[in-house]
């Protein structure tokens, strides 16, 4: 019964535990120059945590990946310690790789894949692509759960790296998309135009947030372009939830989603009969 | 029906099971499947008569089952957790194709093969024991004599695992001849001859036993190795906790690093109770399998160096401890499919719960989603898989509101069992376990 003289070694820790857990400052330690090339080369990324077994982010049975940095600032963010880079924990692709690869035969009998979410990852563009490139590689499907915002970073190249975008879109109306997120969509429907040119596959995510997010004008005018972009396979409509809350509260923020409650099932259902109307797949 | 026990009895296998499990699917050693249309109707009754515990209800799981076999009782699982998973492949490979199970997880061939029971020996304790030189870490009793405590203010992990085999070592010799003495009483006063009767000539004996505790000893070695670990005496110089600095790596996030141990202490326990031989030459095997016996066993052990503390119960079977799978189902039943079934041929339980969200958004994703995790499981070299989907609140509600779920059914352990009628530590115990996809 040997058991091994010495541990085995791993060059970099990834106990990066549960996507469930308040995260700071991990990366703290790490050089300012450091995180400078590590984002200009792309070996090296911010990892908030990651999970196996997810049957939520994409098609079957998923590894997810969440990185840190994110340039919008959500009112209804679940995950509000995601936003800043060095909260993340430091791991390189080679890192991320060799645990991913634990997971390939896995994955494919499971339909399944690696997804990417954040954040934003591509707020760190360059790590995502060699991610994805390797697990292309290792033959496991990717997918990237993104804003869009930074969409136009990936060339066209780098766009095939990605087999399914899983595309947030929050809202049509560029001043509600403003308050909601602190940022222009402009660039996000400019995203999801060249993802339709070029063919690449997407499932489109809408957060319904009562009171917030629920114009059903607005949300018609989001299916009506989502409908004529022509590559996009399936809607989810997520319904908003407070499991967040204690993020905000733990990081002293000011949390104006307090009060708000989870859509009711007729909201959602009509939301949902939206999408329908123009021949949109959604559950 | 109902059994007359003893309640020490009630709290180690609760719900007054009568131990009837139905064995359902497999292959035959010619590769055509053994699924008839009885199979499906067998799993149909839990939607004709409701959800039950017994019989408990068990599928000789492969990938090359039919997928409308699969996708059924993938759905039938999901509907009622009434159902328990066990690899087909390493049931068949071992013993052959006309096999069922006995009790809980334990396959035989019908008519060929015995087994003596051997319940399970807690190797949690057994550790502290090792630790305190022999001696009950709760009563101050020396219970093994000859044997040395551990000294100095840190646990040296070479120092510990070198105690802990000597331990181990006396555990095995004490349980192998209990068992003895036990089955030869057994048969000279309570000979099962009607049993037996239908049994062919000399049949296989195999004395099962049992270990407790897997994932408690596993993450104590791990914090041992990888954090340092003081020991804290009281006024006679007995252990009785721990102080641990820093991280170390826990059972059941597919880490090399502890599983490693895990799969040490099955194999190692395994060769130590094979050193001693059996009544009736009996086949040694293992389990590592508990029914609801993990929350007792909890109960009686103190302070381990994992940061259990004294009276938590311990993880079921060979599950992670609560909570400290961290990173989702696929790896859990990774770490868990790594100890080998030639160390542990009576059976390794890995009881999961899920929340219906984490399967999928809809219902049909769902059932594809769980069978997929059937296939990739039992596609490499898991055992056996218990399937729970349940919400949290619903079994909370179940304990304070036990007339609105008369036939509330969970997994437990290998077993199946009604939720109102456990007791509330082990209602309890259930409700913390982990609940992948919350």
């Amino acid at each position: 019964m040997a058991l091994h003289k010495e541990p085995p070694l791993q060059n970099t820790p990834l106990e990066a535990k549960s996507p469930f857990d308040l995260r700071v400052n991990l990366g703290k330690n790490v050089p300012e120059s450091d995180v400078r090339s590590a984002l200009a080369s792309g070996d090296m990324g911010f990892l908030h945590s990651f999970t196996t077994g997810s049957a939520v982010d994409g098609p079957g049975i998923r590894v997810v990946g969440w990185t840190t940095g994110c340039m919008f600032r959500c009112l209804y963010c679940h995950n509000p310690d995601t936003w800043t880079m060095s909260n993340g924990i430091p791991v390189t692709v080679a890192r991320a790789t060799e645990e991913l690869r634990k997971y390939r035969f896995g994955l494919k009998v499971m339909s399944g894949g690696f997804t990417l979410s954040g954040g934003e990852p591509l707020m760190q563009h360059r790590f995502a692509v060699k991610l994805f490139r390797a697990a292309q590689e290792m033959g496991i499907h990717t997918a990237l759960d993104t804003n869009g915002y930074f969409g136009h970073r990936l060339t066209d190249e780098e766009l095939e790296t990605i087999d399914l975008v899983l595309l947030d879109i929050k809202s049509w109306d560029p001043e509600r998309h403003q308050r909601l997120t602190g940022n222009d969509n402009g660039p996000i429907l400019d995203y999801a135009r060249r993802l339709a040119l070029r063919k690449r596959p997407v499932w489109l995510r809408f957060v319904l947030v009562p009171g917030l997010t629920d114009d059903l004008e607005d949300i018609a005018r989001i299916a009506r372009f989502t409908a004529g972009l022509g590559n996009v396979e399936r809607v989810d409509v997520l319904p908003f939830h407070q499991m967040g809350t204690y993020k905000w509260k733990e990081l002293g923020m000011t949390y104006e989603l307090a009060d708000f409650k989870p859509p009711s099932a007729e909201l959602v259902e009509s939301a949902c009969a939206q999408f329908r109307a123009v021949g949109l797949k959604t559950y | 029906m109902r059994f007359l026990r003893t309640p020490e009895y009630d709290e180690l296998f609760a719900g007054d099971p009568t131990w009837v499990t139905e064995s359902i699917g497999g292959l035959g050693d010619d590769g055509r499947s053994l699924v008839t249309k009885t199979s499906f109707r067998m799993l149909q009754t839990l939607y004709n008569l409701g959800p039950a515990p017994e019989p408990n209800l068990t599928i000789w799981y492969s990938p090359r089952l039919p997928e409308g076999f699969r996708r059924f009782a993938s759905k039938v699982a999901i509907d009622t957790s009434a159902l328990q998973f066990e690899s087909d492949e390493i049931m068949r490979r071992t013993w052959g194709d006309d096999g069922a199970i006995a009790c809980c997880v334990s396959p035989m061939l019908v008519g060929k093969q015995m087994q003596f029971f051997g319940a399970r020996s807690n190797l949690a304790k057994c550790l502290l024991y090792a630790i305190n030189g022999g001696k009950d870490e709760l009563s101050g009793a020396q219970i093994a004599t000859g044997f040395k405590a551990v000294e100095g203010d840190v646990l040296d992990f070479n120092d510990v695992i070198d105690k802990f085999g000597r331990m181990m070592d006396w555990l095995a010799r004490v349980y192998v001849n209990a068992m003895n003495v036990i089955h030869y009483m057994h048969d000279k006063y309570a000979y099962e001859r009607i049993e037996m009767a239908l049994h062919d000539y000399a049949p296989l004996r195999t004395m099962a036993f049992g270990i407790a505790g897997l994932s408690v000893v596993a993450d104590s070695l791990s914090a041992i190795r990888y954090a340092k670990v003081r020991p804290i005496r009281d006024e006679n110089g007995l252990i009785t906790d721990y102080q641990t600095e820093g991280d170390f790596p826990k059972f059941g996030n597919n880490d090399n690093r502890v599983d490693e141990l895990a799969t040490w202490v099955v194999r190692t326990f395994m060769s130590k109770l094979r050193k001693y031989p059996t009544y009736r030459n009996a086949i040694h095997t293992q389990s590592v399998l508990t029914i609801t016996s993990n929350v007792v066993y909890g109960k009686g052990t103190g302070n381990t160096p994992d940061g259990r503390r004294h009276g938590e119960p311990f993880a079921p079977g060979a599950n992670p401890m609560h909570g400290r799978d961290t990173h989702g189902i696929h790896a859990s039943a990774a770490s868990v499919a790594k100890i080998p079934y030639r160390d542990a041929a009576d059976g390794i339980s890995l009881t999961t719960s899920i929340v219906p969200m984490g399967l999928g958004r809809v219902a049909e994703d769902r059932v594809t989603n769980l069978t997929g995790i059937l296939d990739a499981f039992f596609g490499s070299t898991g055992y056996h898989m218990n399937i729970n989907v349940l919400n949290r609140d619903t079994l909370v509600d179940a304990m304070e509101h036990p007339e609105k779920y008369p036939s509330l059914t969970i997994r437990v352990s290998g077993y199946a069992v009604n939720f109102v009628r456990l007791t509330r530590e082990q209602q309890m115990d259930v409700i913390s376990r982990t609940f992948h996809g919350e």
